[in-house]
């Protein structure tokens, strides 16, 4: 299982926008460098990306929920 | 010697204690957000304390170094390593040529100060080398640090290592965190039940609060006394007529989300302001967190200036001490 840490506060989003998908679903692949979401902070959007290859198993936070700094934003099976 | 940039942060800046003396003309003043941080950051190196540091905000740079310097870290807390190895912050230590400083998950605060013997040694824009990017002006090429970026640095002796603030003269954000305030030319403008809802509601600070500004949300939305907007204001009851805005000034557009105007913040325009934060706890704003609570607390000019008089034993301490 690998975490997927938030490197700063903000907000979570699990979507590139509104009305798309998810980045990631139960069972997707993930490459190294993957986006996996995005927090917002100071009016910018980061994308957060895995630094670990994997199969996404969840978010571990909801969409548009606040977060702080080393918040699991999500989980990965090796 | 230089500091190469190999990673920058989220907004990294150079700050100092910023640009008095042009905000008639609409630059504001800059500075760190955190004056008292950068000031310690700065003794404790052996540096004038107006000194150029960095400020790095939510998260820290990668940085490494091409020279021997003395280097402290004060501000929030965010786990300091040199090389990997765990250091202290608000405490001084050496650094060797070649050695790379990065950053864990910030704890407690929101802004560091990194600061180097020597200073930061960029070019001054207006009597400061503080960064104010929608201007263009100061810090590295009037904008934030880059990947890259390869910032000069001046020529200082090194202190000894360990030097440190004393624990008790750090001060960070409470839970929640109170801010004082003045109320202001504008306070008239509210009725008197959604006044005292301003000082009792609690308030999360938002997620676009920055350098410009600290947004606010959570509160009752604000109701204004009726009256017909005058010639010249706009139709909102929370627009005035233009005027000036103060550093610190608390301004309410549309009456819903309270926004404390903060060191970068423009100079004037027609919201009007219901008062002001009072100067004793605007270092402590810049140490907010998106998300965290606030609550505003009303105090008069005697108390204010006794709390700007507290500030400034605090730092007369630090300089006995640090020395």
């Amino acid at each position: 299982m690998v975490q997927i840490q938030s490197p700063l506060p903000g907000t979570f989003y699990h979507k590139p926008s509104p009305e798309e998908a998810a980045f990631k679903a139960k069972g997707d692949a993930v490459a190294v460098g993957d986006v996996i979401g995005l927090i917002e902070v100071m009016k910018t959007f980061i994308e957060i990306k895995a630094e670990a290859a994997g199969t996404f198993a969840a978010y571990t936070v909801d969409n548009e929920a606040p977060v702080t700094a080393g918040a699991v934003l999500a989980e990965l099976d090796d | 010697m230089t500091l190469n940039i190999v990673k920058p942060g989220l907004a990294t800046s150079i700050q100092d204690l910023g640009r008095p003396g042009y905000f008639h003309l609409g630059i504001p003043e800059g500075g760190a957000m955190d004056r008292l941080a950068l000031r310690a950051a700065n003794m404790l190196v052996g540096n004038p304390e107006g000194a150029a540091c960095l400020e790095a905000v939510f998260m820290g740079p990668e940085i490494t170094f091409t020279a021997e310097a003395s280097v402290a870290i004060t501000g929030g807390e965010m786990p300091i390593l040199l090389d990997g190895v765990t250091k202290e912050s608000w405490t001084s230590f050496t650094v060797k040529p070649g050695q790379t400083l990065s950053f864990g998950f910030l704890k407690s605060g929101a802004r560091i100060y990194i600061a180097v013997s020597g200073g930061i040694a960029t070019e001054p824009a207006l009597g400061s080398r503080s960064t104010y990017p929608i201007g263009a002006l100061g810090g590295f090429h009037g904008r934030n640090i880059a990947a890259g970026d390869e910032l000069p640095v001046g020529t200082a002796p090194l202190v000894e290592e360990g030097r440190s603030t004393p624990a008790e003269l750090r001060r960070g954000p409470g839970s929640p965190t109170e801010l004082r305030v003045l109320t202001g030319l504008y306070w008239y403008r509210l009725t008197e039940a959604s006044g005292q809802n301003f000082f009792n509601d609690t308030w999360t600070v938002a997620p676009e609060a920055d350098r410009m500004g600290y947004r606010f949300r959570g509160g009752q939305p604000m109701e204004f006394v009726e009256r017909e907007q005058p010639f010249g204001a706009g139709a909102d009851p929370s627009n005035i007529v233009d005027g000036c805005y103060s550093y610190g000034s608390i301004q309410v557009p549309g009456g819903s989300e309270p926004i404390v105007l903060h060191r970068d913040a423009v100079s004037g325009g027609g919201y009007f302001t219901l008062g002001a934060v009072i100067s004793a706890d605007m270092d402590l704003i810049g140490q907010l967190q998106p998300n965290t609570q606030v609550k505003f607390i009303k105090v008069e000019m005697e108390e204010a200036l006794q709390a700007r008089a507290e500030r400034k034993a605090v730092l007369e301490m630090m300089r006995k001490y640090i020395g």
